[in-house]
Order: structure tokens, then C-alpha cells, then sequence
């Protein structure tokens, strides 16, 4: 496999970051790198021992570091692997990251050292998934819930709900098995009833899976306003807010796919900063309906509006195009007196911010809090989280509505119970079990049945 | 003093449900075959309920008819009352049930073995298998008869070592007092890992003991559908009635004062017994708020008066036996003909058995029924017929029959006790099948007959009356497919009348039939070109088109199912050195050897993360795939 290389700590925060290099060329290129101050370099050093030295590029110090280095299997990913630690901050990390990279190491895909753990033995399926959500959980919320997630109460949850199902498929697996024993038969009217209930559940446990990914992935926010209208501030602002270090934007473009900032206890991640600066042009030059997904895609619109002069024709395009239900207006505060009001348009939130932002901050703090917190409630007793889990339950809520249609269809119950072994059977998939076993073991420990 | 008697292609130990069926098969395929017992007079023997069918074991003798097997025929010759359970609750679950008269099941089935070509029956008890080189060679017998051969099936049912209990005492015995097969466990379990299960069974008592005038009576169907599929069941006529009678609190009452008695509850049984089939004194300890269980009163043949009574299986002393069954209403003056008693006896891990139900670790041997840790006679002719097909394609150098999880009852019934293995006597229930909307009982000809075709079992005469039986299916489905049929007055009144939509405009026949409260009968009148078709016809072509979605989904499924089985593992793959596969994993997939990726993934401790594991690993060594074990 390729060698691959990542930073391995959280963007721009803290004051020492981790370079993760892995794969057959992790040590040799460490070699090519990094000059020991005194002692080994790189491929004279046994696992799990480090060296003090600097990062050259171009013959130029780039940083002091200490480089760690894990011989396979002994490593997280069970191949070679090289951690470089720098000084922290985006910039300097990021150089460093560039320098590694050359025509044998490839900038990891998001996730992929713990892919490589899967697949080396290093992890199980569900250690893995709860790492990598844990890694990229940004804020505090995320992290709650990723611990949650590890600590079962979203398995709780579902297993809650593949009981009630293993519990009407072995009432249905008797009726059908057991066919002169008296024991109750199965009456469609209550196992409707129960079947509306569990897809009730089921669905609102599903509509944490947007919060979930909010937490997990961050806003996705666009901010949106025509030219001049400050955007370009707010989101200097916004980074300022955050951190100290200006991002160096030009020329990184490649690399940061995406600005990430904290606010509160949400991450915010502020699309693209080439789309950032060039929104409008970009509105324009997309054309309505490209613009009207960027904007539909997003989970929050920062809309920027200079209230002291008069709604121009390109404001009001903006104002018929925004989801007004995941939009806060961000007004420019001025001595002048505003010349509209942006609850007239039918704004819910609005901010209003000074012009060198900084005194709205707190304000817009708060309202972009209160907007995520309204996304969903964080769901203390479990939420969806990934992908399989929401496949998995997506399938499952599936087949329950199937067969419920069968059941108000008058089908018989044969094909009742087809459809919610599927749901079950999707269920399972996230604990591992099988169905058929798990329906007969439960009609042998409930019911009283046989010669 | 051994002497030699001789060498055959296939050696059958037993002649019960699975050993008849094990002979016959390899007999008809043109191999020698020596069919050994302990008692001539045990042929096809039911020492338990003289039942044949049920629900899913109906499905199972089906498919046994549709491969060329003897059972449904059997049965039909010899049943007594028939009824098709089930029938209201959706084609899946539909489950034909005989009861039978036991000495003519046994007579009938000891003659078709007489009579069969190349088949030959001898009263005999195998003491001892020959294996050299990992390879069977023959049996020895108690008496020192030294029999070659290339391949033995083992059925030796509740005979290896059997011990029965009844109350404070027990001793060595096969079923019905017959003897037990001793030796025989202790050379067997030089090459098997053998354990012990337990079975029981209710007492017989006599008809005129029994007061009839105060039990439920069940009456078999008016019209009756048979086991085998070569005939349509016109002339067959129910003779006897079942009944039933219930325990009551009293029942209950003299059992649990009794329980210490019991050798079950005394610790003196070790083997396990059967879920699905407990005996009275565990469903009065497992369900103690249970007011009453049924007992069904059930005729055991014409040529006697014993009855059985379903429901009563129990390891109690004779006095407590009589005792309690004597609190029942209907029974109060009850005389018992033979009690009730719990055997135990040895079988083997069904994990050391290929699908073909080869043992893995002696090539050519083989086992079926009981012996492989499964219950009932149905499930025991269903493995011993293809144990018999095995062991003669072997001999034959012919490819194995592998029967697929995703095509019969059999085939999941197998694949269950080789892949899952049990832990208490196997039965099977429609719940162990994933695809039974496409697994039914009555399209068992369609999806088992071209398989019975190409092993040589079944005649070409049944298979072409197969053929055409599905032509018509076909040929019909697309007629209602096609046919409108225009809104009358008629018509919407009979819509009405069913409780459905009457029509606006026209519409299919087939849109009509699919309505859940209509179906392929109410529409003929409104089908003018309706051709008259068999019965068995019209019942696919109404199945058909009202479960086609369910059809084509189940078909989807198992379409994704077998791409996995077909993914095939080396048998000599060393797990350990298959990376990131969890310990427990690679100890179990060692241990089982799975021949696919589908077997492996059905084995307990294999989660989906090892599944994946696996898929990775045959990726990168994609040159490996076309060699298979089997």
C-alpha cells in the first residue's frame, strides 16, 4: 500500500501538532528530512523511540521537532510509522505537511489511518468507527457524543428496537410454527399499533442523524452577500475570534478545502475560502439554479446586509434565494440609521454587528448557538452518528412502513413477517447478530411449545 | 473370529428414516449398497409420534419427493388423517401433516427396501468402522462379519449407546426396546468429536380407556393434498380423528410434588434435550403461570388400539406417569400400554461434517439424522437421502450435491447443522429459513425436481410432468397479465361484495387476483378465456402474481446471497496468517474450514468486520478463487 500522511491533531489549535507519516517510505523519507541534532537518523532508530533534531526543506530549518518512530506491526495503522511533532498552527503545519509529501507519500484521505488499522487487525469494525468519529468530532458537543456512542446508548436505543421487532417475529414465528398449540393468535389490529410506535421511534431517533453530523462535520456555513458588503470582514472576524494565527490563505487554497472555526460548542465550517471571497461572482456565474444548491446545501447562511443603504436588485436576488429558515442576517450597525429592516423580509435571526465586528461577535455567538441547538436537540439517549448506523436504520424503517402496508393491504401475514425480519435483520447488522437464530431462540424462551 | 462378507460401494448403519432413505438413494444410483440393522422388524420405525409433515418438515418431505426420495410416498400410502396446516396464513407457512399408521409405514418401507435393485437389507449390528490413511474402509460386525467398502453412511438414530430413563431407573436400550448399538460409539469416536443429546417420548394407552365424548375432535381436510407430487390425492380419504384433551391444575399439581423423581430434575440425565419438544414436567417448571397444555390424542395405526398422547413426553416413574395423566378430563380410568420414557444417546458435532454430510475428518464417511445432532424423522430422510446421494456420487467420481441454503429447506437445514451446529436436537421451523416466500412446500417440484433430474434419482417421466405443470403456469400468468377485463355491473357488485374498489375503467386480470381480498378463483367467471387448468396450476399462478414483489425481493436476496457462496475459501487456508482477523475468528474458521465466504459468515464468533477481513483477503489473492475443497 501507498504511504500516506496526515496532520494527525485537530486543525490550528493547540501548541504542538503531529505529522503522521505510514506505510513503507514513512522512515525513508523521515531520513530525507530531518536532521538529528545528535545521534540516529530515522531508519538507525528501533520502535517506539525518538530522536530531537529540526525539519529541513530546501536546506532551510523549517521547525524543531521530536520524530517518533513505529516499526510494523508495533504502530497504529500495524505498518512503518513516522510522527513528526511540531510547533502547533495551521500555517507552519501545513509547510511541514507539503515538505513530507513527494512522489512515494500521499496525503492521507480523511480517515484512512484507521482504515489501515481495520484492515491490519489493529482495530475492530466498531472501535474503528467510533475513532474516526472521535478524531474528527470537532467542539465539545461532538466529543460527548462520540463518547456516548462507544458508551452504547445509540445501541441502546437499537437494540430497544430490534427487541420489540424479535418480539412480534416470534409471536408470528409461533403462529406460524406451532399452528394447534393454544396460544394466543396474532391479532393485526395490536401489531399494527405496535409497528406505527416502533416507526415513530425509530423515525425520531433518525432525525438526530442531521444534528449528528453537525456536530460530527460542523456547520457547513456559507456566507452570502453582494460585493463590499463586509463578507470578507466577517470572516476575518470569525477567524479572529477563533484563534490568533491568520490563516495564510493565498496560495493554500489547494490544500485548505475548508475553514474551520469554533464557536460556542459548534464548529463552524465556513465553505471554501476561494467561494468565500467570490460568492457573489461565483452566484452570477453559476446561474440561478447552481446558486440556489450552493445556498440549499448549506446548514447555515450567514447573509450580510448593509441596512444604511437602500435594497438593491442584487439584495433582493439574495433574499429570494435564501433558506430564510437556516439563515441569520448579519447587519453592518451604523450611526446612519437603517433605511429597511430586515424582519420586514421575514428574518428571524438577526445580528446586528459594528463595523469592526467586534462587539457583535458575542451577539452572533449566541445566535449561531441557539440556531444549532435547534437543529436538534443534543439526544442524551443515543443519536445517529455515521453512515452504517443510518443505513442500517433507514433500512429498517423501510421495511417496518412495508409492512405495515401489507398488514392495512390484508396481505397475509407471511409477508408481514418478511418485511420486518428485514427490518430486524438491518438492526442486527449494527450488533452483529443473526436473525433467524435470534427469532428462534426468542419462540423457545417465550413461548411453551412442542409435543 | 472375523469373516469376510463381502464388499460393497455403500454400507447404510441403520434402516431408520434417515438410513431408508440413504439406502435407496444409493441403490437407485447403481451402487452395491448393504442397509444394516439391528432389527428387521425396526425398518422406518416411529418410535415417537407416527406423524409425517408438519410445519416446515412438510416442506422438507416435498423436496425429499421432488429429488426421487421415498418418504411422501411412503406417507401417502400410509396416513391415516391429513390436514395442511396453516392454511389461511399466506402460501409460505403452508405445511401438509399426515398422521400415519405406524406397522404399515414400517411394512411398506421394509418392502420397497427388499424389493429395491442393488439394495441389500441385513439384519446386523455394526461394532466397528475400518478406516486407514484417513479413509474409510468398511464396517465389522458384532458378530465378526468384515463388510468392505468405499463409503458408510451413519444412521444409527437413538441406538448409539442408548440409555433410557424412566423415573428412578434406567438402562441401555435403543427405541421400542430394541437393542442399543454399544461398540460401535467407541470406534467412531476415535475419528469424531461425539457428545450426548436426549430425546423422550409420551406412553401409548388404549383406545377404550379413553372417553372420547368429552375431547375436542380434529377431522382432517375435506380435500386432501398429498405428500408426493405424482399423484393429486383424488382418491385419498381420512379414516381416523385426533383429539384433544388439556392438564389442568391438578395435573400440575401431582408433577411438581414428583419432580424429585424425575432424573432429569435428579441429575441423573447428562445429555441435552430438545427445545422445541420438552417434556411436561419442563413446561410446568418453564411456564409455571400456565393454566393448562394441550395434549393431542392421536390414533397410532388401523391394526391397533394404542394411542399417543402429543404434549405428554415425560421421564417420570410409571405411577406418577399414570397418576397424572388420570387427573385429565377424558382420561380418568387411562391404561397405559407402554410408558413414557427419556433416551439418551450419542452423535456427533455436525461442524465435522461437510455440506455433502461427509465427515471431515475420514474421507467416505458419512452421517445423517439423528447421529448429525438433528430430531424428527422428516429432517433425518431428508439428510440421509443426501448422506446416500454423496456416498454414491463419490463412488461414482461424480461432483458432490451441494443443496443451497437459498433453494431448499434441506439445503438451509444442512447448511444450519454443518455451518451453526446445535446445541440441543435440531428441528426445523419456517423461522430458520430467510427465503421462505420463495421456499414454499408448494413449488418444491419446481425447485427441487431439476436437481433430482440431474443426480439420476428421479424418473424423466415425473420431471417432464413437471415441465408442463409450469408451461401452463407461465403460459397463464401471461394471459392475466394481458387480459382487461372492462367495469359491468356484475362485476362491481361481486368487487363490492369482496370488500374492494369496484372499477372505474378497465383493468388487468392479474390487477384483480393480486387485490389481497380477491384471488385467481372469484375472477373466473369475469375471465371469459379462462382455459380450465389443474388445480395445482391456478394455486401458482394465483401465488405467483400475488406475491411477486416479495417473490422478486426474496430472489434479489438471494441473488446477493449466493454471490457470497460462490466466493469460494481454500480448505487449506491457515487463518492465522490471514490479517486482521479477530482471535476468536481465526480459531473458529480453522477449526470449521468454511468452503465459502456465505459458511463463513454464518459461523458463530465470524462477525462482519471479519467477513470484511475475509472479502479483502481474497481480493488480493484473486488467483486462489477457483480452487475449492469440494
Amino acid at each position: 500500500m501507498e504511504t500516506i500522511a496526515a496532520i494527525a491533531t485537530p486543525h490550528g489549535t493547540g501548541g504542538v501538532a503531529v505529522i503522521r507519516i505510514s506505510g513503507e517510505h514513512a522512515i525513508a523519507r523521515a531520513d530525507a528530512l530531518f536532521r538529528p541534532l545528535h545521534g540516529n537518523r530515522p531508519s538507525e532508530l528501533a520502535g517506539y523511540t525518538c530522536a530531537y533534531g529540526q525539519i529541513l526543506r530546501d536546506g532551510a530549518v523549517l521547525d524543531d521537532c521530536v520524530l517518533t518512530v513505529f516499526r510494523a506491526p508495533h504502530s497504529y495503522t500495524g505498518e512503518d510509522v513516522v510522527e513528526i511533532s511540531c510547533h502547533g498552527g495551521r500555517f507552519l503545519t501545513q509547510k511541514i505537511l507539503r515538505t513530507v509529501l513527494c512522489d512515494t507519500v500521499r496525503l492521507a484521505e480523511p480517515g484512512e489511518f484507521t482504515k489501515r488499522a481495520f484492515l491490519n487487525g489493529k482495530l475492530s469494525l466498531t472501535q474503528a468507527e467510533a475513532v474516526a468519529d472521535l478524531i474528527s468530532a470537532s467542539g465539545e458537543n461532538a466529543v460527548k457524543c462520540a463518547r456516548s456512542l462507544r458508551d452504547g446508548a445509540t445501541f441502546r436505543r437499537i437494540s430497544g428496537f430490534s427487541n420489540t421487532l424479535l418480539e412480534l417475529l416470534s409471536d408470528l414465528a409461533v403462529w406460524a410454527d406451532y399452528p394447534d398449540e393454544d396460544i394466543p393468535s396474532v391479532d393485526g389490529g395490536a401489531l399494527e399499533a405496535r409497528l406505527c410506535a416502533l416507526s415513530e421511534e425509530m423515525q425520531q431517533l433518525m432525525a438526530t442523524y442531521d444534528y449528528g453530523r453537525i456536530v460530527r462535520e460542523g456547520l457547513h456555513t456559507v456566507i452570502a452577500g453582494k460585493p463590499n458588503v463586509g463578507k470578507s470582514t466577517l470572516f476575518n472576524a470569525l477567524n479572529g475570534f477563533e484563534r490568533s494565527i491568520v490563516t495564510d490563505i493565498a496560495g493554500t487554497t489547494r490544500d485548505v478545502v475548508e475553514e474551520q472555526i469554533r464557536i460556542g460548542g459548534y464548529a463552524l465550517r465556513l465553505s471554501d475560502t476561494a467561494g468565500v471571497h467570490d460568492t457573489d461572482e461565483q452566484i452570477e456565474r453559476m446561474g440561478v439554479e447552481k446558486s440556489l444548491a450552493f445556498l440549499r446545501d448549506a446548514d447555515l447562511v450567514l447573509a450580510v446586509f448593509d441596512v444604511s443603504r437602500p435594497l438593491e436588485p442584487e439584495d433582493s436576488a439574495l433574499l429570494a434565494q435564501l433558506p430564510m429558515a437556516r439563515t441569520i442576517a448579519v447587519c453592518n450597525k451604523t450611526d446612519l440609521g437603517a433605511l429597511w429592516h430586515p424582519e420586514d423580509y421575514g428574518f428571524a435571526d438577526i445580528v446586528e454587528i459594528s463595523a469592526k465586528m467586534l462587539d457583535g461577535m458575542e451577539q452572533l455567538e449566541t445566535a449561531v448557538e441557539a440556531f444549532a441547538s435547534r437543529q436538534a436537540t443534543p439526544a442524551e439517549d443515543g443519536m445517529i452518528a455515521n453512515e452504517r448506523q443510518r443505513t442500517c436504520l433507514a433500512q429498517a424503517i423501510f421495511a417496518v412502513e412495508e409492512g405495515l402496508d401489507a398488514l392495512r393491504m390484508g396481505l397475509a401475514y407471511d409477508a408481514v413477517t418478511v418485511s420486518l425480519e428485514g427490518a430486524a435483520d438491518a438492526l442486527l447488522q449494527l450488533t452483529g447478530e443473526r436473525i433467524t437464530d435470534a427469532v428462534v431462540d426468542a419462540v423457545f424462551t417465550r413461548f411453551c411449545v412442542g409435543k | 473370529m472375523n469373516y469376510e462378507m463381502g464388499t460393497f460401494d455403500v454400507i447404510v448403519v441403520g434402516a431408520g428414516h434417515a438410513g431408508v432413505e440413504a439406502g435407496l438413494a444409493a441403490a437407485r444410483l447403481g451402487c452395491q449398497t448393504l442397509l444394516l440393522t439391528i432389527s428387521l422388524d425396526q425398518i422406518a420405525n416411529m418410535p415417537c409420534n407416527p406423524s409425517i409433515g408438519g410445519t416446515a418438515k412438510g416442506h422438507l418431505v416435498r423436496e425429499i419427493d421432488a429429488l426421487g426420495g421415498e418418504m411422501g410416498r411412503a406417507a401417502d400410502a400410509c396416513f391415516i388423517q391429513s390436514r395442511m396446516l396453516n392454511r389461511g396464513k399466506g402460501p409460505a407457512v403452508h405445511s401438509l401433516r399426515v398422521q400415519a399408521d405406524r406397522v404399515a409405514y414400517h411394512k411398506y418401507m421394509k418392502q420397497v427396501c427388499e424389493m429395491q435393485e442393488n439394495l441389500y437389507v441385513k439384519q446386523g449390528e455394526a461394532a466397528e468402522i475400518i478406516v486407514e490413511n484417513g479413509e474409510i474402509k468398511g464396517i465389522i460386525t458384532r458378530l465378526g462379519a468384515v463388510y468392505h467398502a468405499k463409503t458408510v453412511v451413519i444412521c444409527t438414530g437413538t441406538y448409539l449407546k442408548g440409555k433410557i430413563h424412566i423415573g428412578e431407573v434406567s438402562y441401555e436400550s435403543g427405541p421400542d426396546a430394541a437393542l442399543p448399538s454399544n461398540a460401535l460409539s467407541l470406534s467412531l469416536a476415535q475419528y469424531l468429536p461425539l457428545r450426548r443429546f436426549k430425546t423422550g417420548t409420551p406412553c401409548r394407552v388404549h383406545r377404550r380407556s379413553i372417553n372420547f365424548d368429552v375431547l375436542e375432535r380434529q377431522d382432517g381436510d375435506a380435500e386432501i393434498t398429498p405428500f408426493s407430487f405424482e399423484h393429486d390425492g383424488a382418491e385419498m380419504q381420512n379414516i381416523l380423528s385426533c383429539y384433544i384433551a388439556y392438564t389442568n391444575e391438578e395435573t400440575h399439581r401431582v408433577i411438581r410434588e414428583n419432580l424429585h423423581r424425575s432424573p432429569l430434575y435428579g441429575g441423573r440425565i447428562e445429555g441435552v434435550g430438545p427445545r422445541y419438544c420438552p417434556s411436561i414436567e419442563d413446561k410446568i417448571v418453564r411456564f409455571a403461570d400456565k393454566e393448562r397444555h394441550q395434549i393431542f390424542v392421536e390414533p397410532m395405526g388401523l391394526s391397533t388400539e394404542e394411542y399417543y398422547l402429543q404434549g405428554m413426553s415425560s421421564s417420570l416413574p410409571e405411577d406418577v406417569q399414570l397418576a397424572f395423566l388420570r387427573t385429565v378430563k377424558g382420561l380418568e380410568n387411562v391404561e397405559i400400554l407402554r410408558p413414557a420414557y427419556a433416551i439418551e444417546y450419542d452423535c456427533v458435532d455436525p461442524t465435522a461434517l461437510y455440506p455433502t454430510l461427509e465427515t471431515k475428518a475420514v474421507r467416505g464417511l458419512y452421517g445423517a439424522g439423528q447421529f448429525n445432532g438433528s430430531s424428527g424423522y422428516e429432517e433425518a430422510a431428508a439428510q440421509g437421502l443426501v448422506a446416500g446421494v454423496n456416498a454414491a456420487l463419490s463412488v461414482l467420481g461424480r461432483q458432490p450435491m451441494i443443496l443451497e441454503r437459498s433453494g431448499s429447506y434441506i439445503g438451509t437445514l444442512i447448511d444450519d447443522l454443518v455451518c451453526k451446529g446445535c446445541s440441543d436436537p435440531y428441528r426445523m421451523m419456517t423461522s430458520r429459513s430467510e427465503y421462505r416466500l420463495v421456499l414454499r412446500q408448494d413449488n418444491a417440484d419446481w425447485r427441487m425436481m431439476p436437481i433430482g433430474r440431474e443426480i439420476g434419482l428421479l424418473p424423466e417421466s415425473r420431471y417432464a410432468a413437471m415441465q408442463e405443470k409450469y408451461r401452463l403456469v407461465e403460459a397463464e400468468i401471461r394471459r392475466v397479465n394481458r387480459t382487461n377485463l372492462a367495469p359491468s355491473e356484475a362485476l362491481n357488485a361481486m368487487l363490492t361484495e369482496m370488500g374492494t374498489v369496484p372499477l372505474k375503467t378497465g383493468c388487468k386480470v392479474a390487477d384483480l387476483i393480486r387485490r389481497p381480498q380477491l384471488g385467481y378463483a372469484v375472477t373466473a367467471p369475469f375471465d371469459v378465456e379462462r382455459p380450465a387448468l389443474p388445480a395445482d396450476v391456478q394455486e401458482q399462478v394465483e401465488i405467483q402474481i400475488k406475491y411477486e414483489g416479495y417473490i422478486l425481493r426474496q430472489n434479489q436476496a438471494i441473488a446477493a446471497a449466493q454471490k457470497l457462496e460462490r466466493k469460494t475459501l481454500p480448505t487449506d487456508l491457515d487463518y492465522t496468517s490471514v490479517r486482521g482477523l479477530r482471535l476468536e475468528a481465526m480459531e473458529k474458521l480453522n477449526k470449521r474450514k468454511p468452503l465459502s465466504i456465505g459458511q463463513a459468515s454464518r459461523i458463530s464468533g465470524v462477525s462482519p468486520a471479519d467477513i470484511t477481513v475475509l472479502l479483502v483477503w481474497l481480493e488480493q489473492h484473486k488467483e486462489g478463487q477457483n480452487a475449492s475443497g469440494i
